[in-house]
């Protein structure tokens, strides 16, 4: 069985349905992109995945790791060792980036961790992704630019090492240098030979120096297409418009 | 996947709650109600100058014509003649801690107050129902010159001169009826004297424990810091719960003088079937500075605005406040400034939280005076409420009488964010640390304020008040 097994899944936000029947699969170290005009249900599918309660399963199954998640709360879920690089961070007051993923590893691992051994993987970390060491003591994302929680949602992905990362529009936003630096943490992550993605984007840009095994292309909910690395390229020059977008 | 609701149970009280059986005859109190036989006794028993007595017996009059206050929560639920307003352990106050009592130096031990005393504090009163039970305030600040007292050692001692000169001089017992029934009836209490330029380096503290069902608990706090002096002044309230009604019928005044100093800080815990009717106002002369930080999580119906004049020239005040209301709970929490002199300025920063049904409302009153020309103001303040039962008003009053003020204002009313709520949990934080979370970084502002040791005891409380959410 693969990391992740989707079977026909529904979901509806506000007893509307977005997404109808998707079947995916994605295996261990294997990385996924699922590109698609705006408005396709991208993000509700990666929302869906990661267990937000607006995001209703209407039909269908999520298997990972061999369990059957379809009912487990976010955390269960990120325990079990999914994650999920949000579009839009959020701000959260009183408590500092740095001691934020502390409490996230120890929360999701139950074990304590040395503080020195700490810091020293976070400072390694912030520098491949050539963040400024202050931030880590500032609150989660207070205040950040838009980069900046980007580049802190990858800093989360590298230090919380999830078996199965979603990076939900992680490019959106963000100019040439900030998605170059991006890139190499999420090439860092793909170092790791078990870590499995599945990179949501409209755009092609954070792709391009990016191994990819298989791209899929979400259109009005349903998944119209499915290719390897190369498809990534044929939308790059041709657009969806040959999937009826 | 089924929409969650979640729900965040009552309080564990039980690090408040607790009180130990007590042998009656230990204890001398007066009967139940209000009259002047009463008051008469209370006055006997304490010892009052002729002139306290006086003060007592019109403030008793005073009291039975003003009315209850209608324009807000509701107080229904107090009888006055239900209330029994004096009630004085037999022992008398000590000075040395093995002194006090064993049943009474536990409670405060479990409160963590000598500890608090041996780490961070320059002195020490600790007020177990009417009485001052223990006293003491270290040699270096007694050296500078540095009076902390119990007000009846005061009153009846060598500095009753200062006291009738300043006693509810600020808050006068025609105030509103609860001021004029502590005007009655109060007892206990701190005396506080910094004499001029003297910077006392570490904070003065009174702890105010209630622990008789059915009483009430009036303690006057009085201090006055002279010109050039600067003084951190802390006080803890905590009371175990009763399933009858208890009143607390403080008053507390602060005289500021020229370019003096003082920091006044609240952690008020009561238990939830106390009325908190206190009353606390500052006066600041030129250049003064007076600070107001406020934690309200306890009572069951608080009517809490501390008051600030400035007087003088160039004085200044901060008052930073945090209410959290949860289930049974009214708290009306706010605060009052008169400005009057020239460039004054002042800031009003307040947070509160509701949560299980709690009520919270936000009152505050700015009057900024002709004569205060070139003067500041900044109201701001902040709710966030927790379920969709809970209660949350801000009610902010200004009145500015000229056309040099520079006035801000700023209200927030939300919710806690579902968004934020699921971003921290797809970390792997459950749902009930989350919110949490985002409660304690809302609070975040006014911890920052308080002396670590109090902002420990505040998270712990939101802590406390956050267990038991079910995903």
């Amino acid at each position: 069985m693969a990391l992740l097994e989707i079977k026909d899944l529904c979901v509806s936000v506000d007893d509307s349905q977005i997404l109808k029947n998707i079947t995916l699969s994605i295996g261990k170290g294997e990385t996924h992109v699922l590109m698609g005009p705006n408005g396709a249900g991208k993000s509700t599918l990666g929302n869906a995945l990661m267990g937000n309660p607006a995001y209703e399963i209407t039909n269908g199954s999520i298997y990972f790791n061999g369990l059957d998640i379809r009912n487990e709360t976010a955390d269960k879920r990120a325990k079990a060792g999914m994650f999920m690089s949000f579009q839009n961070p959020l701000e959260v007051p009183g408590i500092t980036l740095s001691s934020f993923i502390r409490n996230a590893i120890i929360q999701k691992t139950g074990e304590k961790i040395r503080f020195s051994e700490y810091r020293k993987e976070l400072a390694a970390d912030m520098k491949i992704l050539n963040f400024d060491t202050p931030y880590k003591d500032r609150d989660l994302n207070v205040g950040f630019s838009g980069g900046e929680k980007k580049k802190a949602e990858i800093l989360q992905l590298l230090m919380l090492k999830p078996r199965f990362a979603i990076l939900d529009e992680t490019d959106s936003g963000l100019d040439v240098d900030a998605v170059r630096t991006v890139s190499a943490g999420i090439r860092e992550y793909q170092k790791n030979e078990e870590g499995a993605l599945l990179i949501i984007t409209h755009s092609t840009k954070i792709l391009e120096s990016l191994h990819v095994d298989y791209t899929h292309v979400l259109v009005r909910g349903e998944i119209v297409a499915n290719g390897d690395g190369s498809l990534v390229e044929d939308i790059n020059e041709n657009g969806f418009d040959r999937f009826g977008a | 996947m089924a929409k969650e609701r979640s729900e965040v149970k009552d309080i564990d009280r039980s690090l408040y709650d607790f009180r130990y059986e007590e042998k009656e005859e230990d204890f001398y109190k007066v009967r139940e109600g209000l009259t002047p036989e009463i008051v008469r006794e209370i006055s006997r028993e304490k010892h009052d100058p002729e002139w306290m007595l006086e003060f007592r017996l019109k403030s008793l009059d005073i009291y039975n014509e003003l009315k209850i206050p209608e324009w807000g929560p509701d107080i229904s639920g107090l009888n006055m003649d239900d209330i029994v307003t004096y009630v004085r352990s037999k022992t008398g106050m000590q000075a040395a801690w093995e002194d006090v009592p064993s049943d009474i130096k536990d409670t405060f031990e479990k409160l963590g107050i000598p500890e608090a005393e041996r780490t961070s504090l320059a002195g020490v009163g600790a007020q177990y129902d009417s009485e001052l039970v223990y006293h003491n305030v270290k040699e270096e600040v007694l050296a500078q010159g540095v009076i902390y007292t119990d007000m009846e050692s005061a009153l009846t001692g060598e500095y009753e001169g200062m006291v009738r000169e300043h006693f509810m001089k600020l808050v006068p017992p025609t105030d509103h009826k609860f001021a004029a029934l502590h005007g009655a009836v109060w007892s206990g209490g701190s005396f506080v004297y910094v004499p001029p330029g003297v910077k006392v380096e570490i904070p003065l503290q009174s702890y105010f424990r209630l622990n008789a069902a059915g009483a009430g608990q009036f303690e006057h706090t009085l201090i006055i810091v002279s010109e050039g002096a600067d003084l951190h002044f802390i006080e803890g309230c905590s009371a175990p719960k009763y399933n009858v009604a208890n009143l607390h019928a403080g008053c507390v005044e602060l005289f500021v003088g020229k370019n003096a100093r003082l920091r006044y800080s609240t952690i008020e815990n009561w238990s939830k079937n106390m009325y908190n009717l206190n009353t606390k106002r500052a006066i600041c002369e030129e250049g003064a500075s007076m600070e107001w930080v406020s934690g309200s999580f306890g009572s069951h119906v608080s009517y809490l605005y501390p008051m600030t004049i400035l007087k003088g020239n160039d004085s200044h005040c901060e008052f930073t406040g945090i209410t959290f209301a949860g289930a049974g709970q009214n708290l009306d929490t706010g605060a009052k400034i008169v400005q009057l002199g020239e460039r004054t300025s002042s800031f009003i920063n307040t947070k509160s939280i509701s949560k299980s049904g709690g009520e919270s409302t936000f009152r505050s009153a700015l009057t900024i005076r002709e004569g205060a020309r070139d003067s500041k103001a900044s109201v701001s303040c902040a709710s966030l409420m927790l379920d969709d039962i809970s209660r949350s008003d801000t009610i902010p009053a200004m009145d500015i009488r000229t056309n040099e003020a520079d006035v801000g204002h700023e209200a927030k009313i939300g919710r806690i964010s579902d968004d934020a709520v699921f971003y921290l949990m797809s970390r792997g934080i459950s749902e009930e640390d989350a919110k949490a979370m985002i409660v304690s970084g809302f609070a975040d502002n006014v911890s920052k304020e308080l002396p670590l040791e109090y902002a420990v005891e505040m998270n712990n409380l939101i802590q406390l008040e956050m267990k038991g959410a079910i995903g």
